[in-house]
């Protein structure tokens, strides 16, 4: 029997997301880009034949190419008419990219970069806080989310290729940026300014549910029951370990704010900020042992727990669903 | 193929066998194994929770405690705790064909 076929890595679909635009605030971005390959491709064509001209040509062609017609033309009058039209239907085609003029229907959620995660803030039509999670942002396919951009230490930068281009996260500042997925389905995002460190392992994940599934998801977004078993003795190590002084746990004792909100870490998609596959043996590895995997991140490794133990935390973490 | 470039163990296996070794090295990327093992052609992570499986086809034991057989080791990829109760290994979620890929591509580790 094969296995099912495997969800691409991020590695190998990183390379053509920027070129796959699944939104119309990175469409815009992609037409742009290629009608710079394409135009830039077609003015160096250009430029190569006259060199051919003017180093093999007949006499005739070479002085026809050296007079003052063609410097007016090929050296003043098409570069002006290009780059004007250019910048005009640049500027045209992204206007909407901005987020000056809103509508009043976007979904807002707050993003604060932090050093080496993401804290993800869901937000009311007022923009008070209804809901905190970490990593991962939930939103509806087809409608525009307007995000609220901040960062707690250093710059960072909030970049999902295929939703939209780059926003700088800078201290002090709020900056907006427009996001929308046309279709439902998990896009990979990735800090883009150098932030120290483990930026490279700065991941996130953006899924987009169709409506029905978004509001049933709203729906779910309970701390999950108490739990039972091996999950339970988890949750007591958890509590006794000090694990509750950076990690929040709702419904629980468990309310430190230094570190990502884990009361739905079980339903993330990834672990160690978009960088790992979720499952309780990820999770015993992160627990164990994190600088391991992400060197710098400020989890210290918890080496004083027997196998049992580490087990049963890993149980109750993929437990909160 | 490159029969000489090949081990002696290698040269027993056929096709299907090359094509579970190779399933087996990606479930193990995609599966996140990295998280707690150093595995041979897996660059990131390299975790230190768990040991180095280079020239794991090479031990006589899994875990220290039990036979390194084809069939031991596909169920203890999965669920390491119902055979060795006191591992730090929990039970990973994943299909019987990749425990078994995952199990045929740890046994052609060999040290070279």
């Amino acid at each position: 029997m094969r296995p099912e076929a495997p969800v691409p890595a991020m590695a190998s679909t990183w390379l053509p997301s920027v070129l796959d635009p699944a939104g119309p605030y990175a469409q815009p971005v992609t037409t742009l880009a290629w009608a710079l390959f394409i135009g830039g491709f077609l003015v160096l064509a250009i430029v190569i034949v006259a060199l051919f001209i003017a180093l093999f040509g007949s006499p005739k062609l070479k002085s026809r190419l050296g007079g003052e017609k063609a410097i007016w033309i090929g050296g003043f009058a098409f570069p002006v008419v290009v780059l004007t039209a250019l910048l005009i239907w640049g500027l045209w085609l992204t206007s909407h990219l901005s987020a000056q003029r809103l509508t009043g229907d976007e979904m807002r959620v707050r993003v604060i970069g932090e050093m080496w995660w993401w804290r993800v803030h869901y937000l009311d039509d007022e923009g008070r806080e209804i809901m905190r999670d970490a990593n991962e942002l939930h939103i509806p396919a087809g409608r525009p989310v307007l995000l609220d951009l901040e960062a707690a230490d250093v710059i960072h930068s909030f970049w999902v290729p295929r939703l939209a281009g780059k926003m700088d996260m800078i201290p002090g500042r709020t900056n907006r940026l427009l996001i929308q997925a046309d279709k439902p389905g998990t896009y990979h995002g990735q800090c883009a300014e150098y932030c120290g460190g483990p930026h490279a392992l700065m991941g996130f994940v953006v899924v987009a549910h169709s409506p029905e599934d978004f509001a049933q998801w709203q729906a779910s977004r309970r701390p999950a029951p108490a739990p039972e078993g091996m999950a339970a003795r988890g949750a007591k190590l958890f509590l006794d370990s000090g694990c509750a002084a950076c990690h929040t746990i709702r419904g629980t004792p468990a309310d430190g704010l230094a570190g990502p909100d884990l009361t739905h870490v079980g339903s993330r998609r990834s672990l160690g900020a978009g960088i790992l596959p979720n499952h309780a043996g990820t999770l015993a590895g992160w627990i164990a042992d994190s600088q391991a995997i992400k060197p710098g991140n400020r989890m210290p490794a918890y080496h004083q727990f027997t196998g049992e133990e580490l087990r049963a935390i890993a149980d109750y973490m993929a437990s909160r669903r | 193929m490159m029969l000489c470039a090949c081990q002696a163990a290698d040269l027993q296996s056929g096709p299907a066998d090359r094509e579970q070794v190779a399933l087996g090295r990606e479930a193990a990327e995609r599966l996140g194994c990295g998280a707690c093992h150093i595995l041979p052609g897996i660059d990131w992570p390299q975790g230190k929770v768990g040991p180095d499986l280079h020239g794991f086809a090479d031990r006589a034991m899994i875990a220290g405690q039990l036979p390194n057989k084809p069939e031991i080791l596909t169920r203890f990829v999965r669920d390491a705790p119902s055979l060795t109760p006191g591992t730090a290994m929990p039970a990973v979620p994943m299909e019987d064909g990749e425990a078994r890929a995952i199990a045929a591509w740890l046994r052609s580790l060999h040290a070279s």
